[in-house]
């Protein structure tokens, strides 16, 4: 049983003069005790809908909410036992910084000195020690932003919700931050949602991410397992940096496998040995497919792809070359420094064990062989 | 700020200087009326220097007013208290209505949710007159002919509208995110409204009572229909000046320059306020 269980949500906004807009299809979810879980998509994915239906501030169109095996859609949010970090901050404006993270603790009516040695601590963990004094517009952005993840964080709750909790901050300290909250939020037990769109947040953060888009759970991993084996074409191309090359190719049967070719310049063979049945009568049927390769996974300076550089970029630890080969662009990342320049002709080699294989709607076919 | 000329300065200077002039220009001259005696005033040309007397307002508390005709009893504190009375009363039973039903239109959708705020907010474009006559007939019905409480639920026509809207919008600018972190601190929603919105809405809630008050104060149709002349506020008192053997110029003068005296003070007051509500927009997260 799960800590936190989605089951079947549906959740649409109507408005009048306007087409209901269904902002979350059938969400089936379920997040174990102590785990970390990162809802991850772009913008007006039904991240942020399912987080505050969660928390209750959205009601749920159809299907439903149990919270430690204890059904919460229909509760009030003060009876859910659920703290969160909002993603305006929404610290309250007359109370002071301290006064904002001991909020919730009065309410529980917890002794003063457990209140303020609490309070002291969390501070302490996000850097703003010296500014608990303050008043909430006195602040900085991102300080606000630290203030309103520890209001969140110094709460026992079944659940923390904690909505782009760190997008406001610097860099260094957005690094420093998630290794202290994940050390907290382990060390204690807690069950956390973050919905984030930063791809390395959430795989520095989470213990498994669910990939939204359009209102539908594409995925629900781990980082490993999102990079290696992508349900589907969305996730292939949602995840990892730079994203997958994604190529168009026509499906022909060659001895006993197929061959799957771009163009004439390019063809990739996939022994049938290496296909499940199922994935074998996808490919029988299919006339064109999609297949994807990470640019990690390919190989600069040798094989037979040949390709014309267009960009070639050294980021200090690993090159990024951009060529072109009948009329698609392909993205090579490697460790070691390239010395191509742009209009150069460099062969490319693309091993088609790391293709991944999608059919027409975007299902995967095939995985690559070791991601 | 300090970059234009000083040539644009002077002039500008000058520009507010003549808007004030011809603002203030009444209030002076009225002031300065209500230290004059009839004859004072009537005198052509008019003069600025004269020997000031406090006779009107003598007239004014005491309630005799001596005229050629003969002494005259007047009303005029009586109708200050009713002042008073009506538009404090109405205003407060406006903010018991209207800053719950504001709180309602800025926060939650419902179906005739617009339709319902523009409806009152019509309330406004009407001219008072066109909803007297039938007005006064039900009120005569309803025996609330000539009470308190029949004007200060007329006077709801002014207030309610003003205060609904005013403050709906200082409530939709405070972020729920604000009221929803309250709420899952373990409260519930009506002590979010009275805890954290209310409190947050404060200076606008302030301003628009304020503002109502004055519209009320200044209103005078209808009083003037609906009450007899010891429910009439000081609007309608003045009327009593008006008087067979003529008009006291100067009792009018010294009424007005004190019914105006308390509305020109919250004015001041209110407009303080208003300022201080509408940088309110920058605590938004």
């Amino acid at each position: 049983m799960g800590m936190l269980e989605i089951r079947n949500v549906d959740k649409v906004y109507r408005s009048r003069g306007k087409p209901p807009v269904h902002a979350v299809r059938a969400l089936d979810m379920e997040v174990k005790k102590g785990e970390i879980v990162a809802l991850l998509g772009s913008s007006g994915c039904g991240k942020t809908s399912t987080l505050r239906m969660v928390a209750g501030f959205e009601s749920v169109t159809s299907g439903a909410i149990a919270l430690s095996q204890r059904r919460i859609d229909e509760l009030p949010p003060a009876k859910r036992n659920v703290a969160m970090a909002f993603e305006g901050y929404s610290l309250y404006p007359p109370l002071t910084i301290r006064e904002n993270i001991a909020f919730a603790l009065k309410a529980q009516q917890l002794a003063h000195r457990e209140v303020s040695h609490r309070v002291d601590a969390i501070a302490r963990m996000v850097e703003i020690e010296d500014i608990l004094d303050s008043y909430p517009r006195s602040i900085s952005g991102g300080q606000q932003q630290r203030v309103s993840l520890a209001r969140a964080l110094v709460r026992d709750a079944d659940l923390y919700l904690l909505d782009e909790p760190m997008g406001q901050l610097e860099p260094q300290l957005r690094a420093v931050l998630r290794g202290r909250i994940k050390g907290l939020l382990a060390e204690r037990g807690m069950t956390a949602i973050f919905v984030t769109h930063d791809q390395t947040e959430a795989s520095a953060l989470a213990d498994r991410i669910a990939v939204m888009e359009d209102g539908v759970l594409q995925q629900f991993a781990n980082e490993r397992e999102l990079k290696n084996r992508p349900a589907n074409l969305f996730v292939a191309s949602f995840i990892g940096e730079p994203p997958m090359n994604l190529l168009e190719t026509q499906v022909a049967h060659a001895d006993g496998g197929f061959c799957l070719s771009v163009g004439a310049d390019m063809a990739f063979r996939i022994a049938g040995d290496t296909l499940d049945q199922a994935a074998r009568k996808l490919l029988e049927q299919a006339q064109s497919v999609r297949v994807g390769i990470r640019p990690q996974r390919i190989a600069v300076g040798t094989g037979d792809v040949r390709v014309r550089v267009v960009s070639n970029q050294w980021l200090g630890d690993q090159s990024h070359v951009a060529g072109e080969c009948a009329g698609h662009l392909l993205i090579a990342v490697t460790v070691n420094r390239i010395a191509a320049r742009p209009g150069d002709i460099v062969p490319f080699a693309l091993d088609p064990r790391h293709l991944h294989v999608f059919g027409a709607d975007g299902t995967c076919i095939r995985h690559a062989e070791g991601g | 700020m300090d970059h234009s000329s000083l040539a644009s300065r002077v002039f500008r200077r000058i520009a507010l200087a003549l808007v004030l002039v011809f603002f203030m220009f009444p209030i002076v001259w009225i002031f300065l009326m209500s230290f004059q005696t009839n004859e004072q005033i009537l005198r052509i040309p008019p003069r600025i220097l004269f020997e000031p007397t406090l006779a009107n307002y003598e007239a004014l508390i005491s309630g005799h007013l001596r005229t050629t005709a003969g002494n005259l009893e007047i009303s005029f504190m009586r109708n200050l208290m009713n002042s008073f009375v009506l538009s404090s009363a109405a205003v407060l039973l406006a903010l018991l209505l209207g800053v719950p039903a504001a709180y309602a239109f800025a926060r939650f959708k419902f179906r005739l949710g617009e339709t319902i705020a523009f409806t009152l907010l019509s309330f406004r474009f009407a001219p008072p007159l066109l909803v007297l006559l039938p007005l006064s007939l039900y009120y005569q019905q309803l025996g609330l002919n000539d009470t308190y409480f029949g004007i200060v639920w007329v006077y709801q026509l002014i207030a309610l509208p003003l205060i609904l809207w005013i403050v709906r919008g200082y409530f939709e600018d405070i972020s729920p995110d604000i009221e929803h972190a309250y709420r899952l601190a373990g409260h519930s929603w009506r002590e979010a409204f009275t805890r954290i919105a209310v409190p947050l809405a404060g200076p606008g809630i302030a301003a628009a009572g304020l503002l109502s008050f004055i519209f009320c104060w200044n209103n005078f149709v209808f009083a003037l229909i609906l009450a007899s002349a010891d429910k009439q506020p000081v609007t309608v008192g003045a009327l009593a000046f008006v008087t067979a053997s003529g008009i006291q110029y100067g009792q009018i003068a010294a009424a007005i320059v004190l019914s105006v005296t308390p509305t020109l003070l919250l004015a001041l007051y209110a407009q303080r306020y208003l300022v201080e509500g509408l940088s309110l927009g920058a605590v938004k997260g």
